[in-house]
């Protein structure tokens, strides 16, 4: 079995890693880099757990093939904080009390700061249509989608 | 235990403080089942069956293993038998025994150096299998000359010939119903249907078991409750039960659906055979086939009325479809029909039928929200016939306290009333509805457990407090349990922390279920407070070289407790702890406890529908949940239960079902085919949180977790029917559906 090499970058950090050609990058991220907090809820695209951004796009890490990753920026929940600063979102998430089990909330986190990168001003709507993908079984998604309008509303002001 | 007699002005209770695993949460640290690993590790997958219904011929293994990385394969050979036919089901659920008996049943598991090599080695097991008829449906399981699932065993039958698939039968009710009936003015009779429906949880069933040659055995898994994980796989591996601790990861997700084994005596087995750890993790494909669902159900529902709007009499005939093995949801379903209402005369009856399905898991609320719907949906149909307000018509109705309930007990203190009168007044009420809209109303029931329960609880030298408890903490009980420690200690929140321990750790504790955790903990944690609060008071008195019962506790400090005791300056938590060890040693509190006086649950449910009347597309508008929590702990907490159970509901009401082929094959096992709802689906979920004390706990406190999945069936089932002026029957009201009755 050959396996390929791959030179990336995670969080800010430059990584390399030996895949399988049929491993995704969840399965890289979670198994040889033990960065778990993507999670695999179905595998196939349709829960969001596993949320990443690729060069800053908000992708389904369990649709990338993690030799794909090669030459790229990767960014994950585990790079959301600074150092022991959360990300506003992270503190709204608490704030709002919108987890419950949390097993969603890494995914909530990358997909909703993909979202306030590329609209700072989002409507409840769009915000609803953007977290679409993200699914939440605990929750009925009312304390997230606050939780996210009021990081929105805070980082707009910072 | 009862509630205080002293009325008190809680400090913490009924605030809103961070969760003390939130910030684990937010920043991706929380280990969950999958998240573990363990040295020398191999991969467990399992064989599942292609069929329905098979009789196993043969099962060889040896090509499996015989391929080179392969460590073990197990069969139902490498279990022990079961102490009882009930362990002996979840046994044969796990991996089959003579015969597959649903889609997905597993076979044989597989432990392999990778999950490449695991998966080639299933592709290697030669199952030879004898097909045999097949049903999926309640009245096909019910006919004369159905297959039947366990022709060796003797179930309860139904007196008319059905086949031998009915595992159990229920009978409920008081007073002369046809008298009842023959004193109504109006009498609906319908019968409704629904479909199986999954929990949904977004974490797949995933554990790590390790044992030694010496039968010493750790596991690690996703559970609502570690253990009765133990007792099962000790049951099933043969073990004595110390010899197998359970620790329970952080949870992602239950609602009922991890309240049993599946994989986890798999993933022992093959750690025992191979001598090294296993890990196995299900994928969303085996978690639709082969664990969860609810029940499916076919029911009729009688109500007489007179024309002011009193019951006069109510009947339920209710079918349970329980999947692979016998299953008594019936009773819960039976007793909760009518739990609402005040009725003179009432009468519940029904059945569980089995089928080649999935083996029926508990789901919220297990059984209720099948039997509300149907009742709540007549008395919708009845309001509208007669021209009267369904929330007036409800109040009239209204158990209360000292109604003698459709089960049979008499309700203590109960929160219905109220709850009714603050849906009438909430401005949802009165708001206008638009063209093709209409607005649901139901009322819901649960009856909330209690059950066992330890709790242990220790200073710190430094004043600080550690909390064990062994239930897992599915949605922030860690938070509620360390306020109800910190209110009656008299210490801040912050001083307190929480943890689940293993099950080596801490005397047993009933599964994470029944809205148990907060009511039954918290009592526990309560009395073991007070259990480390009187030894502090009897620390204080040797000091003071007073009688103990002269030293009172007031806010966290040991005081005189009165003039007579003589003039002592207070000393604090902190200051007692810091010299424990001069004054007799460590001080801790401990309660063990079976608690009962859960105290039932009732909430009332508005929904705002409109119906797109050219596709049968239906968009939830508004939504408001009104519930009694006793004493809300945490509100963020009880909010979030009161939503998340709400759309579970919409989403049951809405989308969700499993779909069978004339294969008998599942045919939508992913998120993709299976519609949980998403938040685009959505408007806000609004809460309203009353505070009716239960009787049966220090601080009032009910459980407030199922209840809220039991009124949005019937709630958002009205409001279709009140948009389209048709009444709608069965679930999940999909847009064809909803054209089909349209276009009558």
């Amino acid at each position: 079995m050959n396996k390929i090499h791959v030179t990336t970058n995670i969080n800010g950090d430059p990584v390399e890693y030996l895949c399988e050609p049929q491993e995704t990058l969840l399965d890289v991220l979670r198994n040889n880099l033990q960065l778990t907090g993507a999670k695999e809820g179905c595998g196939s695209g349709d829960c969001g757990a596993c949320s990443v951004t690729l060069n800053g796009r908000l992708v389904c890490s369990c649709l990338v093939l993690a030799a794909e990753a090669e030459g790229q920026e990767v960014t994950t929940v585990e790079g959301m904080a600074d150092g022991d600063k959360l990300h506003i979102l992270q503190k709204k998430i608490l704030e709002h009390a919108a987890l419950q089990c949390g097993i969603c909330i890494p995914g909530i986190l990358v997909a909703s700061k993909a979202l306030l990168e590329k609209h700072p001003d989002p409507s409840e709507e769009q915000a609803r249509y953007w977290l679409a993908g993200n699914l939440c079984r605990c929750t009925g998604y009312d304390k997230i989608i606050n939780a996210v309008m009021d990081a929105a509303a805070e980082m707009r002001g910072a | 235990m009862a509630l205080d007699t002293e009325k008190r002005e809680f400090k913490i209770l009924g605030t809103r403080p961070l969760r003390p695993d939130g910030v684990d949460k937010v920043t991706g640290r929380a280990l969950y089942g999958a998240d573990m690993s363990a040295p020398g590790m191999l991969t467990g997958k399992i064989l599942r069956s292609p069929h329905a219904h098979a009789r196993i011929i043969s099962i060889d293994t040896s090509a499996a293993e015989a391929l080179q990385g392969v460590k073990a394969v197990v069969t139902a050979n490498d279990f022990a038998k079961a102490s009882n036919s009930f362990m002996q089901d979840g046994l044969d659920n796990c991996m089959a025994r003579g015969k597959v008996l649903y889609h997905g049943h597993a076979v044989a598991g597989v432990a392999a150096v990778s999950e490449a090599i695991a998966k080639q080695a299933l592709k290697l097991i030669a199952v030879e299998y004898e097909v045999l008829p097949h049903v999926t449906e309640i009245l096909d399981a019910i006919k004369p000359d159905a297959p039947v699932l366990h022709p060796d065993r003797n179930f309860k039958r139904l007196p008319e010939g059905t086949a031998a698939n009915i595992s159990h039968t229920t009978d409920f009710g008081h007073g002369d119903v046809e008298a009842g009936f023959a004193a109504a003015d109006l009498i609906v009779e319908r019968t409704f249907k629904t479909e199986a429906t999954h929990q949904g949880y977004i974490e797949p069933h995933a554990c790590l078991a390790s044992m030694g040659p010496d039968g010493k055995a750790d596991l690690w898994c996703c559970t609502q409750g570690h253990y009765n994980v133990r007792g099962m796989c000790a049951d099933y591996l043969g073990m004595n039960i110390s010899q197998l601790r359970v620790t329970a990861s952080e949870i992602g997700g239950g609602f009922g659906g991890k309240t049993t084994v599946f994989i986890e005596p798999v993933a022992l087995a093959l750690s025992r055979k191979a001598g090294k750890p296993v890990k196995i993790v299900m994928t969303r494909d085996e978690v639709f086939k082969a664990s969860g669902p609810t029940l499916s159900s076919l029911t009729d529902v009688k109500i007489g009325m007179t024309k002011d709007g009193k019951i006069t009499a109510g009947y339920a005939m209710l079918r349970y479809q329980c999947g692979a093995f016998p299953s008594g949801t019936i009773d819960l379903g039976a007793m909760s029909a009518f739990a609402a209402y005040d009725l003179d005369a009432v009468h519940t009856e029904g059945f569980n039928v089995m089928t080649n399905r999935p083996r029926e898991a508990a789901y919220r609320a297990p059984g209720a929200p099948t039997a509300v719907y149907p009742v709540e949906a007549v008395v919708d149909e009845l309001c509208l016939e007669l021209g009267l307000d369904p929330i007036d018509v409800r109040l009239l109705n209204a158990a209360d306290e000292g109604t003698k309930a459709s089960y049979g007990p008499t309700f203590e203190a109960i929160g219905l009333k109220a709850t009714l009168e603050a849906a009438k007044a909430h401005p949802h009420y009165s708001a206008p509805l638009g063209p093709n809209q209409g607005r649901g109303v139901s009322a819901g029931f649960w009856f909330n457990f209690g059950g066992n329960t330890s709790v242990s609880l220790s200073l710190n030298d430094d004043g600080t407090v550690a909390v064990t408890e062994g239930n897992p903490d599915i949605g922030g009980s860690r938070a509620s349990i360390s306020m109800m420690a910190a209110e009656e200690l008299g210490i801040p929140y912050e001083n307190i922390r929480t943890i689940v321990a293993d099950t080596n750790s801490l005397g047993f504790n009933d599964v994470t279920d029944g809205s148990r955790v907060t009511f039954a903990v918290g009592l526990a944690t309560i009395e073991a407070a007070r259990a480390a609060i009187k030894i502090m008071c009897t620390r204080v008195a040797k000091i003071w070289d007073i009688d103990p019962e002269a030293v009172t506790w007031e806010d966290g400090y040991a005081k005189p407790a009165g003039e007579n005791a003589g003039k002592y300056d207070p000393m604090s938590l902190a200051e007692i702890a810091a010299i424990a060890n001069k004054t007799g040693g460590p001080i801790a509190g401990h309660h063990e406890v079976n608690a009962d006086g859960a105290g039932v649950s009732f909430g009332v449910h508005l929904a705002d529908i409109e119906v797109d009347p050219e596709t049968g597309f239906t968009k939830v508008l508004r939504y408001t949940v009104f519930q009694d929590a006793g004493k809300a702990v945490h509100p963020s907490y009880v909010e979030g239960q009161m939503q998340g159970g709400a759309v579970q509901g919409i989403g049951w009401a809405l989308n969700e079902e499993y779909i069978y082929g004339e294969d008998g094959r599942l045919q939508n096992a992913g998120f993709l085919d299976y519609r949980i709802p998403v938040a685009s689906d959505l408007p806000p979920i609004d809460t309203v949180i009353l505070e009716i004390p239960n009787p049966g706990h220090p601080y009032g406190v009910r459980g407030v977790g199922e209840t809220p999945i039991v009124p949005p069936l019937a709630a958002v089932s009205n409001g279709v029917s009140r948009a389209i002026g048709k009444r709608m029957s069965a679930l999940p009201m999909s847009p064809p559906k909803i054209l089909k009755v349209i276009k009558g």
